[in-house]
C-alpha cells in the first residue's frame, strides 16, 4: 500500500475531531452540487421554482433523461465525446511516450533546443492560437466535423515533458545499452523495454488527458459552431442557451455529461489522486 | 549514442537471427563473401537505425505540434495586424497596429481587463488559502483519508459547462434559489446574483473555487509529504506548537509549490471563459447585461465570433499573452526577492 508508506513518511500526528469536522464539511461542499444536480434532474420545473428547494429525489428522473437524450442530442454528444476523448488520449499517450523517451535517453542534434521549445510553449494559453486554427478548419472544410477538435489537441507538450521526467529515472540507461548489445533494433527496444517501463506514467497521463479532453470547452465551442456534431460540452452550452427551457431537463443533461467521469472517479479515484500528487512532485 | 566504436557495432548484432551465438567466430576467421555482405548490410542498418530513430520518435509529435500549435501561435501575431472578417477569413487587409490602438480606446476592453483581474483575485486567493488548510488537515493521520482525497477532488471531474449550469440554478435570483433560500434562513435578503456587479463576479468565482480547491490541496499535500520528518521533530523539541510548526516549517518548505500554484492559477484566471459565458442569461458572450462579468477570454470570443472581427480577436489574444509574460516576470522578481530576504 503506497498510502501507508507515504503516511509513514510524514508526521504521525492523528487528526483531532476538528480536522474531521472541517474535512466532512468540505466533502459535503464538494459533493453537494453534484448530488443536487441529480435531485434537480429528478424533479420538474414547477417544483424547482418553489420554496424551499427540493432536497430529495422526485419521480421524473427517467423522463427528463429521455428528453435530454433525444431532444438535446445528448446521445450523439456522448458518443462524439467518447470518440474525441479516446482518440486524443491514445494519441497523446503514444506520441508523448515516444518523444519523451527520445528526449530522456537518446542523443541527437538540437535535442536541448527542441526540448526548450516544447517546454517554452507549455504555458502559452490556447486563446493565442484559436483564430488561425479556426481559419485552418474553415479552409479545410472541417467545420462541424470531429477531426477539427481531435487534430489540434492530439499531442501535448505537457505530455512529452511528463514522460521525459518519468523515464529519466524509471528507465536505467544500462538496460537500454544491454538491449542494444543484444542487437535489438529501436522498434524492439521501444516495444519490449520502453513501453513496459513507462506503463505507470502512461496510465496517469492517459487518465489526466481523458478528463481534460472530455471537459474541453473553449475550442470545441468555436470549431463545432453549427452544433451538428456536438461534443457533450457543446451540447450543454446549447442547453444553457435555452434550447430546452425546462431547468430539470437541463440538469438531466448536465448529469448525463458528468456521469461517465464520475463513474471513472469512483472506480479509479485512488489512482487519479495518486497520479495528480505524483505529477505535482515531478512537475 | 551515435558514435559507438565500430567493433561493438558490428560484433554484437552480427550473426544469428535473434542475436544468438556467434556462428561466424566458430568458423574460419574470414567468412564467405555472402555472410560478409549480410553482416555489412546489418551493421549499416544498425547505424542507420541509431542515427535516425530519435528523429522518427519525435517526428509525430513535432508534425502535429508545428501544424496545430506553433504555426497558429505565430500566425495570430500576423493576423492581428490585419483586418480579417469571420465570413471570409482568407481575405486579409493590412492595417498595421490599428487593431491594437482601437483596443486601447475601447472601454469594453478595459472593462474586461478589470473584470479578469478582480475575478481572478477573488477566485485564486481564497482557493489557494483553503487548499493549503485542507492539505494540512489531510496530512494528519486520518481514518478514510483516501475517501476525503477522492471526495474533494471530485469537482475536478466536472466540466465547466455542467458545473456552471448547476451553479446558475443554485444562484437563481429570487428567493427560491438554493443560495438565496439559505441566506434567507440566516435573515439575509435575496440577492440578484446575475445582475449585480460584485455579486455576479463572486458567483462566477465560486464556480472556479469549487472546481479547483481540491486539486490544489492535493498538490500541496504531495509537497508536504516530501518535507523530512525530522524538521518537525526538532521543531517539536524546541517547543513549537502545531500552529508554529505549520508557520515556520510547513509554509517555508512549500514556498516553491505555492509559487507554482500561483502561476498556474493566474494563467487559468486570465483564460476564464466558460464560466462567465454560461453564467449569463442565454449564454451570451457579453458577460451579463452590463458586461459586469465579461472576461478577456469572453471579450475575444465576442469580438471574433459575434462581431466577426477575427483580426481584433487576434489582437486581444496577443494582449493577453503580453499580460501573462508580464505576470511571469513579476512572479520571477517576487520569488527572487523572497529567496534573498529569507
Amino acid at each position: 500500500m503506497a498510502s501507508l508508506k507515504k503516511r509513514g513518511a510524514g508526521r504521525q500526528l492523528h487528526g483531532g475531531k476538528l480536522a474531521y469536522a472541517v474535512l466532512i464539511l468540505f466533502t459535503i461542499g464538494s459533493l453537494f452540487p453534484l448530488v443536487w444536480t441529480a435531485i434537480a434532474a429528478s424533479r420538474n420545473n414547477t417544483r424547482l421554482a418553489e420554496t424551499p428547494p427540493p432536497f430529495w429525489f422526485g419521480g421524473n428522473l427517467f423522463k427528463n433523461l429521455e428528453i435530454a437524450w433525444t431532444d438535446a442530442n445528448m446521445g450523439t454528444a456522448l458518443l462524439n465525446t467518447l470518440v474525441v476523448a479516446g482518440t486524443i488520449t491514445v494519441g497523446t499517450v503514444l506520441f508523448s511516450t515516444l518523444a519523451g523517451f527520445a528526449f530522456a535517453k537518446l542523443r541527437f542534434r538540437f535535442r536541448g533546443l527542441l526540448l526548450l521549445l516544447v517546454v517554452g510553449t507549455m504555458m502559452v494559453p490556447p486563446q493565442l492560437s484559436v483564430v488561425p486554427l479556426f481559419m485552418m478548419v474553415a479552409e479545410f472544410g472541417w467545420t462541424d466535423q470531429l477531426q477539427s477538435v481531435i487534430l489540434p489537441t492530439l499531442v501535448s507538450a505537457f505530455g512529452v515533458f511528463f514522460m521525459r521526467q518519468y523515464l529519466i529515472e524509471a528507465l536505467p540507461t544500462e538496460v537500454i545499452e544491454a538491449a542494444r548489445v543484444d542487437g535489438a533494433s529501436s522498434l524492439r527496444l521501444i516495444w519490449h523495454v520502453v513501453f513496459p517501463a513507462a506503463r505507470p506514467a502512461m496510465a496517469v497521463l492517459g487518465m489526466l488527458t481523458f478528463v481534460m479532453a472530455w471537459n474541453d470547452f473553449f475550442w470545441p465551442i468555436i470549431a463545432l459552431t453549427q452544433g451538428g456534431e456536438p461534443t457533450v460540452q457543446v451540447a450543454l452550452a446549447g442547453l444553457g442557451r435555452g434550447q430546452i427551457p425546462d431547468q430539470s431537463v437541463i440538469m438531466a443533461g448536465a448529469l448525463l455529461g458528468t456521469l461517465p467521469l464520475l463513474i471513472a472517479f469512483v472506480l479509479f479515484g485512488k489512482q487519479i489522486v495518486g497520479g495528480i500528487m505524483q505529477g505535482a512532485v515531478k512537475g | 549514442m551515435t558514435d559507438i566504436p565500430s567493433d561493438t557495432r558490428t560484433a554484437a548484432p552480427s550473426t544469428g537471427e535473434e542475436g544468438a551465438a556467434p556462428r561466424a567466430r566458430a568458423g574460419a576467421p574470414l567468412a564467405d563473401p555472402a555472410a560478409e555482405r549480410r553482416r555489412a548490410r546489418r551493421s549499416r542498418r544498425y547505424r542507420w537505425d541509431m542515427k535516425w530513430s530519435p528523429y522518427a520518435l519525435i517526428a509525430p509529435f513535432f508534425l502535429f505540434f508545428i501544424a496545430f500549435g506553433l504555426f497558429p501561435l505565430l500566425y495570430t501575431g500576423w493576423a492581428s495586424l490585419h483586418r480579417v472578417e469571420l465570413g471570409t477569413p482568407t481575405d486579409m487587409e493590412w492595417v498595421g497596429l490599428r487593431n491594437f490602438s482601437r483596443l486601447l480606446e475601447d472601454e469594453f476592453f478595459w472593462n474586461a481587463l478589470r473584470n479578469t483581474f478582480t475575478i481572478g483575485l477573488i477566485s485564486t486567493v481564497p482557493q489557494l488559502l483553503m487548499a493549503l488548510g485542507l492539505a494540512h488537515l489531510l496530512h494528519y493521520r486520518l481514518r478514510g483519508s483516501m475517501f476525503f482525497r477522492v471526495a474533494i477532488l471530485t469537482p475536478y471531474a466536472t466540466s465547466v459547462a455542467a458545473a456552471t449550469l448547476v451553479f446558475v440554478l443554485m444562484f437563481s435570483r429570487t428567493d427560491h434559489g438554493m443560495i438565496n433560500w439559505a441566506l434567507g434562513l440566516v435573515g439575509v435578503d435575496a440577492v440578484d446574483w446575475q445582475n449585480g456587479d460584485w455579486t455576479a463576479q463572486i458567483a462566477v468565482s465560486s464556480i472556479v473555487i469549487w472546481r479547483w480547491t481540491g486539486y490544489n490541496a492535493l498538490i500541496y499535500l504531495a509537497a508536504m509529504q516530501a518535507i523530512p520528518n525530522d524538521l518537525y521533530e526538532s521543531a517539536a523539541l524546541d517547543g513549537a506548537s502545531r500552529w508554529q510548526q505549520f508557520r515556520h516549517v510547513t509554509i517555508p518548505s512549500l514556498r516553491p509549490t505555492i509559487l507554482f500554484t500561483c502561476v498556474v492559477s493566474t494563467i487559468g484566471a486570465t483564460q476564464l471563459f466558460g464560466e462567465p459565458l454560461l453564467f449569463s442569461q442565454g449564454a451570451s458572450p457579453t458577460g451579463g447585461s452590463d458586461h459586469q462579468f465579461q472576461t478577456l477570454g469572453l471579450y475575444l470570443y465576442e469580438q471574433g465570433w459575434f462581431n466577426q472581427h477575427l483580426g481584433r480577436s487576434s489582437a486581444i489574444a496577443w494582449t493577453m499573452f503580453l499580460i501573462l509574460v508580464l505576470i511571469g516576470l513579476l512572479n520571477w522578481a517576487i520569488s527572487r526577492w523572497i529567496r534573498r530576504s529569507a
